[in-house]
């Protein structure tokens, strides 16, 4: 019988845990985006990490995305840089930051006299606030205490072979010991919904789980084109349908608890899917113009760590979650193996089983959950982007008791 | 082993390694010759399948093929379309 790993994290005043204790600084509109780039760039090593919303006109989505990140339990403090006229509601970011028990300063660029003087004053301010969280002390956590999301990019078709069945016999093992999981990309569900909708807890919630990849595929359907790159058909991946199949192994073989949606934590612990897909009519493109868009929605979901699965060779880390690597394809992990933090492709070679790789990644899981670094990590990979969106709240079935 | 039927009513096989065309494989005891240079991970027809049949693999359906495939014979998107959403390709 094996034993539940104890990782180490920062507790915050809500009781939630940490297991890292970045600062983030948040540009408010891109008009910003250059100042606050220079001021995190001098602490690029230090666990300070930019993110910020581009857009110019209000958007309660990406309000609620920013208020969940900047408040996210890996986070111990923000640094909001806004240009000044932006339609972002600033001061509500700031409310909620503060009414969190964490530092916070905001910055207006046109009051505090331009660039030069405003990355003067942000970079003054993190030389401040990093000693305080640096004094933090670190406090034993629990698997059971951790929020795990998985993603898949740069799908191949050794990706549901080996990546993506190793990720779903993790996430088994995650929610056996009282982890909290969460799977996404509805687009990458299509085909897949008759058969998740029997492992739903409930009835209804099966019904919902269908509906809500009838809303993805219709979705795409008025956009044009399936979730699915031109390097995912080099890859021998044929159809959508096909690489759904492979997607879906990631969510292994738990029953599902519940739906949530970007910005909303599961309620207890379980296996729970990620709607992505906005509501309503086709409004702002595509439901997530990259695989780092629904890394972000995974981390405002809560998610402290993110099982990515790559067949052709992702690169890609995250700005507040660690991002752990699980490479499928045997020659893509020839190639690029400081890149990825797991070798799936041995199954496929038959040098390793599914069982073996599926419990070296949850154990990996519970090592970074103690502070190890991954390789996205390592190499100062902090992507970040969050667009326009808009969604309609849960259905009442969407969560059951 | 070259190649896997990874659930045994599927009518196609995954490659295991980069297979050469003109290489001979065994699916279900049979002895199949594959048509052309095929990468891991790629597909080929454990069976001969005709127009308009649907393909499985894992048991699941994946495709529905547009042309009849012969067994052995590269399985991609020049033979199988989505039940779907149309694959999107670079020209």
């Amino acid at each position: 019988m094996s034993t539940v790993p104890t990782l180490s994290g920062y507790l915050r005043a809500d009781g939630r845990k940490g297991i890292r204790n970045v600062l983030v600084v948040a540009y408010l509109v891109e008009c910003a985006h250059h100042v606050a780039r220079e001021i995190a760039a001098s602490f690029r090593d230090a666990g300070v990490h930019l993110i910020g919303f581009p857009g110019c006109y209000p958007n309660a989505y990406a309000l609620a995305m920013m208020e969940k990140l900047c408040t996210h339990p890996n986070v111990g403090g923000a640094l909001l840089v806004s240009l000044g006229c932006e339609g972002f509601d600033k001061r509500r970011l700031a409310r909620t930051i503060e009414a969190s028990g964490r530092p916070v300063r905001m910055l207006g660029i046109q009051q505090t006299g331009g660039t030069r003087s405003t990355i003067a004053a942000g970079r003054e301010w993190i030389d401040a606030t990093l000693p305080q969280l640096r004094a933090q002390a670190a406090v034993p956590m629990r698997v059971d205490e951790l929020t795990v999301g998985t993603i898949c990019g740069g799908s191949d078709a050794t990706s549901g072979l080996t990546a993506n069945p190793a990720m779903g016999v993790a996430f088994d093992l995650l929610v056996a010991d009282g982890a909290t999981t969460i799977f996404e990309e509805t687009g990458e569900l299509i085909g897949m919904e008759h058969l998740m909708a029997a492992r739903a807890k409930t009835q209804p919630l099966g019904e919902e789980l269908k509906r809500t990849v009838a809303k993805a595929a219709e979705y795409y359907a008025t956009l044009g084109y399936a979730s699915f790159a031109p390097g995912n058909a080099d890859g021998g991946l044929t159809t959508i349908e096909e690489k759904s199949l492979g997607a879906y192994a990631k969510s292994g073989q738990s029953k599902i608890d519940g739906i949530v949606k970007p910005g909303i934590d599961p309620p207890k612990p379980g296996l729970y899917l990620l709607d992505v897909v906005p509501d309503g009519e086709v409004r702002f493109g595509f439901p997530n113009i990259n695989d780092n868009a629904e890394i972000a929605e995974l981390i405002a979901c809560g998610s402290h760590v993110i099982l990515f699965s790559t067949g052709r060779g992702s690169v890609v880390g995250s700005a507040i979650a660690p991002v752990i690597k699980v490479c499928a394809n045997p020659d893509t992990y020839r190639r690029m193996h400081e890149d990825m933090d797991v070798d799936a492709g041995r199954i496929l070679e038959g040098r390793a089983t599914l069982a073996d790789v599926g419990r070296e990644i949850y154990d990996l899981v519970a090592r970074v959950g103690g502070g190890a670094a991954t390789r996205s990590e390592e190499l100062g990979h902090q992507e970040f982007i969050l667009t326009y969106k808009s969604f309609e709240p849960l259905g009442p079935s969407c969560l059951p008791a | 082993m070259s190649v896997m039927k990874l659930a045994p009513q599927d009518n196609v096989a995954v490659a295991l390694r980069p297979l050469r065309a003109g290489e001979a494989v065994a699916i279900d005891g049979h002895a199949l010759t594959v048509d052309r240079d095929v990468a891991i991970g790629h597909k080929i027809a454990a069976c001969d399948i005709a127009a308009g049949a649907t393909i499985t693999k894992y048991n699941c359906p994946i495709g529905i093929a547009t042309q009849p495939i012969a067994a052995g014979h590269y399985v991609h998107t020049h033979n199988v379309k989505s039940g779907y959403l149309p694959t999107y390709t670079l020209p």
